[in-house]
């Protein structure tokens, strides 16, 4: 079984009939996630492309289609209640596209997120799909992944991309691949994806991908140095970039030395994380390490 | 977005945080018709969005009525030069004239948004008025914190626990916790993404005043905060920034020749690391972020060409949501009004086979390449 999203995944997406939401819910139909339900409020008892029940309220979506998991696509001032909503109606896992919501309402929702269980991901993240499952529920293109034993997890939406497009050309299939979200307050960390992956027996091998800014490949160095047991391969960016300057993430800042990428990657090789030199290197040192 | 030191105090006063007496001035007239209040004996600052003031020559303790005129008409309507702004400065366009105070000691405060904690924090250190992180790097134990309970807040207690460790005499216990507690409350109402006061004075007279103020708001934020947005002054921003933000286009000015379209942030950051492990520098950062469409992708590539310094080009774009063929038909438009220096293309994706053919088959310089260590090489010489 893969991690997060799997063939078991009931979707809900919130804010079906936008411009965004419409276009991905489409697209994660297709790719053969089993669609249950949208939400908007005020179209609830209308259909999407015909054969998608929308509802005004999450808990109606879960109660009539049985529906665990949201993806969230509102705009970033309703994405503290929506992410909310799907708390309490008992979704398991939720994945929050937006971006630009205001750090202090992600910051409410992560202390709202404590000692229930939800997961969330995100946000200002693309999402997570699993190919082993055909199951997608983010904004990814799916046409670069494939089936396969390596599980990604990144802070960025095109560098996953990038990573997988190159896995994928070397014949190297993905199990889930997940991204985090770019904002410095995130539902889960790349602990916590770790950690399922560690339990996962479909995953082999996991390849990591950080940025500057913040600690979060630090407290990932810690965690992997006593926890994780499988090969894991670990690039970090941002090198070049300047200091005191946000490069487009909302987190991806350098703030102090801990929050530069050489300190990143100094963290990640000492916890015994395989070090990818450069961007352009991601497959080959995947297949070269592990002989595939 | 950041605001004028002078601009923070305003809002500290809205929230009774001691600041200085003083005024702004935009002339040396102003400057010293404001000094003439206070005997002579001010601190002229100049009102920049740049950390350094101090060392780049831009505030002076000043004492008499020809020293303020003149040093406030050097500053004025000239650039200032700080270790945080790029060669070119940035403009002064107002001073701030304060009262001089007679200073006991200078303390460290902020709140910032702790991202490892998860929570909001009080920063404060006995080492105020100077560079507080050289004070992180030598002295760690000399950096005390106070966590924010998420439904507490900042109790007072805490704040009281804090002045002990930092000495603070009993008598000033109560207004030094009401500022943190003033503070705090500032950095909620207005999403801080930081608040800082560097020094926080006690005087002579044992009166606590914020002599600096500096405030950052969450980007992100500002749709609820209209208010605030008034006190945007892009005078102090990168011009291609400005104009690159009204598109929602991410773009930072960096100093190299490389210009980068890229889309998504950390694709863009791991353009740039090609490009400068390559040996050539890169000219920018630049995010066109998700489902851009043609006229987004054309302006960003006139606002990258209106950088004098760039002398090429990479175009790296891996598209999903964005069509590649958009972006390559948006990169022809632009190129319509302006002129654009040869062009390094490497398109994945949603339709890269259909960009790529109509970049080849415009007038464009174009050379493709597949994938990221023939980059490398493109700008080994560049």
């Amino acid at each position: 079984m893969s991690i997060l999203v799997n063939s078991e995944t009931k979707l809900v997406v919130q804010g079906i009939t936008g411009r965004e939401g419409s276009f991905h819910a489409l697209r994660c139909k297709n790719y053969g996630t089993n669609v249950v339900a949208g939400v908007t409020p005020g179209q609830g008892g209308n259909t999407f492309e015909d054969t998608v029940p929308i509802f005004d309220t999450v808990e109606e979506a879960v109660s009539e289609t049985g529906a665990n998991t949201s993806l969230v696509f509102v705009p970033p001032a309703f994405a503290i209640e929506a992410i909310s909503e799907s708390i309490d109606a008992g979704i398991g896992t939720i994945a929050c596209i937006t971006e630009g919501v205001p750090i202090l309402d992600s910051l409410k929702i992560y202390n709202y997120l404590q000692g229930k269980s939800s997961i969330l991901v995100g946000p200002n993240c693309p999402g997570m799909i699993s190919p082993t499952s055909n199951c997608k529920v983010g904004i990814m293109p799916a046409s670069i992944h494939m089936p396969g034993r390596i599980g990604v997890v990144s802070r960025s939406g095109t560098l996953t991309y990038e990573a997988v497009g190159q896995l994928t050309k070397l014949g190297i299939g993905q199990s889930t691949c997940v991204g985090i979200g770019g904002d410095p307050i995130t539902g889960t960390s790349f602990i916590d994806i770790l950690d399922m992956f560690e339990k996962d027996d479909e995953t082999d091998a996991v390849v990591l991908i950080g940025e500057i800014g913040g600690t979060k490949e630090q407290e990932a160095a810690e965690y992997i140095k006593s926890n994780f047991h499988k090969p894991i391969f670990g690039l970090v960016v941002g090198a070049s970039a300047p200091k005191g300057k946000r490069m487009g993430h909302a987190g991806a800042i350098i703030t102090g030395k801990s929050a530069r990428a050489a300190e990143k990657i100094k963290a990640l090789y000492s916890a015994g994380v395989e070090v990818i030199s450069t961007t352009s290197h991601i497959g080959s040192t995947v297949k070269d390490s592990l002989n595939l | 977005m950041n605001i004028h030191e002078y601009q923070a105090k305003k809002l500290f006063e809205n929230y009774s945080i001691p600041i200085p007496e003083g005024l702004v001035a935009a002339t040396p007239q102003e400057a010293t018709k404001i000094a003439a209040k206070y005997d002579f004996k001010v601190v002229v600052k100049a009102q920049v969005h740049a950390g350094g003031r101090g060392k780049a020559g831009g505030v002076k303790l000043l004492s008499s009525s020809n020293e303020i005129e003149s040093f406030s008409s050097s500053l004025l309507g000239s650039n200032l030069v700080t270790a945080q702004t790029g060669k070119t400065g940035v403009p002064v366009n107002n001073v701030l004239v304060e009262k001089m105070y007679d200073i006991q000691r200078e303390i460290y405060l902020a709140i910032v948004l702790d991202a490892f904690s998860k929570s909001i924090i009080c920063v404060a250190s006995e080492f105020g008025g100077v560079n507080i992180e050289e004070v992180a790097e030598q002295y760690p134990d000399k950096i005390l914190t106070v966590h924010a309970d998420p439904i507490l807040g900042l109790q007072p207690y805490k704040l009281r626990l804090l002045a002990k460790k930092l000495n603070i005499n009993s008598d000033l216990i109560r207004p030094f916790t009401a500022l943190i507690s003033n503070l705090y409350k500032l950095f909620c109402d207005k999403d801080c993404s930081m608040v800082e006061i560097n020094p926080l004075v006690i005087t002579h007279d044992n009166q606590l005043i914020a002599l600096d103020a500096k405030i950052n708001f969450d980007d992100d934020s500002l749709f609820r905060h209209k208010d605030l947005f008034d006190m945007r002054d892009k005078d102090q921003e990168d011009k291609r920034e400005t104009r690159a933000s009204e598109s929602s286009i991410n773009y930072v000015k960096l100093d190299g020749n490389v210009g980068c379209l890229v889309n998504g942030a950390g694709l863009a950051m791991a353009t740039m690391d090609v490009i400068s492990e390559g040996g050539a520098t890169p000219a920018n950062f630049l995010d066109i972020g998700g489902g851009a469409d043609e006229d987004k992708v054309a302006e960003a590539m006139k606002i990258i060409c209106s950088d004098p310094d760039v002398n090429k080009i990479f175009v790296n774009l891996f598209g999903g949501i964005l069509r590649c063929d958009v972006a390559a038909r948006g990169i022809v438009q632009a190129s319509k009004e302006t002129n654009i220096p040869p062009i390094v293309v490497r398109m994945l994706g949603t339709n890269a086979d259909e960009g790529s053919q109509i970049l080849l088959e415009s007038s464009l310089d174009v050379k493709l390449i597949d994938n990221l260590d023939d980059a490398r090489k493109e700008f080994s010489n560049s």
